[in-house]
């Protein structure tokens, strides 16, 4: 799977205001509800839903990434955005480590494989510590888009 | 202190796969032990201490992975990260 499989490109945020776990959050699905990709009315329902999940265990899988996600039966496939935090977010992380990088994934209840998959590859993708710099050096949602197309293999290469 | 490398196979019984949550609890299992712990899928090795490295292997279920540790605690570690995998995740250590 590839990031252009599942990443909103109208809902990336660079440099994100949010200094708590919770307003990152708030502020990727409101970005994806203008995005047009969730829907207004089940905003606060899938805030929630990814809050509950964030309480069984930090989903910030360390190297200052963070995949907070959650299903939901409102989506008919995986949607998700990225945003970066250019200060950090203390988010938990099993390596203590601040989160800069943040992948939200919102998936229909049964594609349980296609989550899996974007885990890996977000994961992949993320263990190449230069593409990790790079991202969080990114200024512009654009910057970021056009990152993700590059290591999707399809962009532009500079 | 001894050096040997232990190792056993695990299958993911997770319904979901090897996805965030139980790949953390693998992670502070394997962070516990002193030993390196490394798990070996097909074509690739991921570090059992790092949950993103163990996301990489996208282990769905039934997918069949080898837990290998070298170190002073090896044998221990292999127990108890097979425990996991045996019990499914349902019980916390």
């Amino acid at each position: 799977m590839k990031f252009s499989d599942f990443v909103a490109t109208d809902a990336i945020l660079a440099d994100v205001d949010a200094d708590t776990k919770q307003a990152v959050i708030r502020e990727m699905a409101e970005a994806l509800v203008e995005a047009g990709k969730i829907a207004p009315a089940e905003l606060e329902g899938i805030v929630k839903a990814i809050m509950k999940r964030e309480d069984l265990g930090s989903t910030g899988i360390g190297r200052g990434v963070a995949v907070p996600h959650t299903k939901h039966p409102s989506v008919d496939r995986l949607v998700g955005t990225v945003a970066v935090s250019r200060k950090g977010i203390d988010f938990e992380s099993l390596d203590g480590e601040p989160v800069h990088l943040f992948f939200l994934l919102v998936s229909p209840p049964d594609r349980p494989g296609d989550h899996l998959r974007a885990l890996e590859n977000i994961s992949r993708q993320l263990r190449d510590e230069g593409f990790c710099r790079r991202l969080k050096a990114s200024g512009t949602p654009a910057d970021i888009a056009h990152l993700l197309a590059e290591a999707d293999g399809h962009g532009v290469v500079t | 202190m001894s050096q040997e490398t232990i190792s056993r196979e695990v299958v993911v019984g997770i319904e979901q796969g090897l996805h965030a949550r139980p790949a953390d609890l693998v992670a502070r299992e394997a962070r516990k032990w002193r030993s390196r712990i490394e798990f070996v899928a097909d074509r690739q090795r991921a570090d059992g201490k790092s949950i993103l490295e163990l996301l990489t292997l996208a282990a769905e279920a039934g997918t069949r992975l080898v837990v290998e540790a070298t170190g002073p605690d090896a044998r221990e570690a292999v127990d108890a990260i097979g425990r996991l995998f045996d019990r499914n995740f349902t019980e916390q250590t």
